[in-house]
């Protein structure tokens, strides 16, 4: 259309008319946008940077893992102890990432779709575990359950370990993971507002029946998301677990800190086998919650057709 | 009766669940984050004053603050000055590829940190793919403050650019119109239309890498050296003093940390306050 527009006879001449008696006036089609090259350095540039501190990282991550061959690496992460740490954190995320769900449902239930004092309080709260430094977050519970901490004697007269042992690490990774599906659920579930779980109680609906019927499937995407990213962070916690576990091989020891181990035995082939794994969980992570987000897009953008 | 009752700690609302929810999630909060983190400040309380403050200003300690506060603060800068870039040009800009890199800049968020730590000091260190072309030049990142630094700067990237981009994405192209109708030239209409739009944004995300970085550990240990008053990180240090079983020391450096991290929550949100009063405004 404007094409065929620019064409017409009539309106070239009223166009170089208008450029004749203006003289050193130019119309540039793009006044709101940069000349060619210099979008062409900045996107070189960008690129630069996140080659350097992004790609190459983590090409180099598959290429030291096979570096010796695809027999060191199957021998690295087959080894029991690696095994061992496979088991083991899956264990943890089996636990911590249920329960922040758990968790992040009721938070968001109550914040979201209620009005009461306090609640910027209870949001910074929630936020807590993220500002903390993940060693700090190791250290605190080692202050309540640990030998000179506060259950410390009690727990040690019932024979219970709980630092440098499972429920421990599980405690740790509990705490930095807390916030991740809480704060995925309150702004989406405050942006739903309350009429459909409203009218669902006006007709008859019980809390679970609402919950369950109008609530569950408006955030199943949104819960979904946030599970994912918890999960990614509670499998690769390092810092705050380190602190807890006591590294023993074969028994505490996660994927990230047995990475730690073979690095510091100087095996660095089987070090980056082991933490190639991780590195495509981080890749998985990343094209499912890419996924999602598309996802949410085009579902966007048909409700706006609508 | 119910009905007309004024409740002043909740508005009243015809949902249920609202006890059993909010029960539950104060419950939950205590047992996991609130209790044990008491215990840290309850601990530091059997300390004295002078004793605390011995213990948290030494020489050790406080070279520790200056490197973890240091390198943190220029990797969150130059993370502000590429984060911006890196969001400017996946906002406005097309090329190959775009949709894989915007997706990848994540990275650092899903990563562990521990694998970041050994990848970075692989690459840095003297016969590494970076390294052997730094090495020659003079310059050692591995196992000195720099590699801290670049640790740092890996951690904290996606921080700047996820905070602005949407910002950016915002902006209404009627702006920069009526800018350049005024007759302004292109490097004006940043410099005075959309930079200032995207300061707040900007600041926010600067604040965020830099909290991040000041208490990260995993990525760092690995390519810092950990010597002594040089590379030492704050949070290293209280792993130390922890394996040498000195829990009063670790307890008041990690009582000191947060502290600080408390300060920076309190900033940040004043930060995005501020930053969804403007996008309000405009």
């Amino acid at each position: 259309m404007v094409e065929s527009a620019a064409q017409h006879p009539n309106l070239r001449t009223i166009m170089t008319t208008i450029t004749f008696l203006l003289p050193g006036k130019t119309f540039p089609q793009h006044a709101t946008k940069e000349p060619a090259w210099v979008r062409r350095t900045l996107i070189g540039l960008a690129l630069v940077f996140l080659t350097l501190f992004l790609f190459i990282p983590l090409v180099s991550v598959f290429y030291e893992a096979f570096k010796k061959g695809a027999e060191v690496y199957v021998a690295a992460i087959t080894d029991p102890d690696a095994v061992s740490a496979i088991k083991l954190t899956l264990l943890v995320a089996v636990i911590a990432v249920p329960l922040n769900l758990v968790f992040g449902i009721a938070a968001a239930w109550a914040i979201a779709k209620f009005e009461f004092r306090g609640k910027n309080l209870l949001i910074t709260m929630i936020d807590l575990p993220f500002s903390v430094s993940p060693v700090v977050s190791g250290l605190i519970y080692v202050l309540v359950f640990g030998l000179q901490g506060w259950l410390g004697p009690w727990l040690a007269e019932h024979d219970i370990k709980i630092i440098f042992a499972v429920p421990g690490i599980v405690l740790a990774t509990m705490f930095v993971t807390v916030p991740f599906i809480a704060r995925e659920l309150i702004p989406l579930m405050q942006a739903q507002g309350t009429e459909e779980e409203e009218a669902a109680v006006v007709l008859g609906a019980s809390g679970w029946q609402t919950f369950y019927h109008v609530t569950l499937p408006n955030i199943k995407w949104g819960l979904l998301y946030g599970a994912i990213l918890c999960n990614a962070r509670a499998m690769g916690e390092f810092g705050a677990v380190s602190v807890v576990s006591g590294h023993i091989r074969g028994s505490t020891n996660t994927l990230p800190l047995h990475v730690e181990i073979l690095y510091n035995e100087y095996n660095f082939a089987a070090a980056f086998a082991v933490a190639s794994l991780l590195a495509l969980l981080a890749l998985v992570t990343l094209a499912l919650k890419t996924l999602i987000e598309f996802r949410n897009q085009q579902h966007q953008k048909q409700r706006g057709i609508e | 009766m119910r009905y007309f009752q004024l409740n002043r700690f909740k508005q009243y609302s015809i949902l249920p669940g609202f006890n059993l929810a909010l029960g539950f999630t104060l419950l939950y909060l205590s047992l996991i984050v609130l209790i044990p983190l008491s215990a840290a400040f309850i601990r530091t309380a059997e300390l004295t004053w002078p004793e605390f403050w011995s213990i948290v200003t030494t020489p050790r300690v406080l070279a520790s603050y200056r490197l973890t506060f240091g390198a943190s603060f220029a990797a969150a800068t130059i993370n502000a000055f590429f984060g911006l870039l890196v969001a400017w040009v996946l906002v406005r800009y097309h090329f190959p590829g775009k949709k894989i890199v915007d997706a990848l800049v994540d990275l650092p968020f899903a990563l562990p940190t521990a694998v970041a730590g050994i990848a970075l000091t692989a690459l840095y260190a003297g016969n590494g793919w970076i390294g052997q072309f730094l090495e020659p030049l003079g310059i050692k990142v591995a196992f000195t403050p720099l590699g801290i630094f670049v640790a740092l700067t890996f951690i904290g990237l996606p921080f700047v650019v996820r905070t602005v981009q949407p910002v950016l994405e915002d902006i209404e192209a009627e702006l920069e119109e009526a800018a350049a109708t005024l007759g302004a030239n292109r490097w004006q209409t940043f410099t005075r239309v959309i930079f200032p739009a995207l300061y707040p944004a900007l600041m926010t995300g600067f604040a965020l890498a830099f909290a991040r970085a000041i208490g990260e550990y995993g990525s760092v240990i690995f390519i810092a050296g950990n010597m002594p008053m040089i590379s030492e990180i704050t949070p290293l240090l209280i792993i130390t003093k922890l394996e040498q079983y000195d829990y009063a020391g670790a307890t008041a450096l990690s009582v000191v940390m947060l502290v600080i991290s408390f300060i920076l929550l309190l900033i940040i949100n004043l930060l995005q306050w501020w930053n969804r009063r403007r996008s309000t405004l405009t």
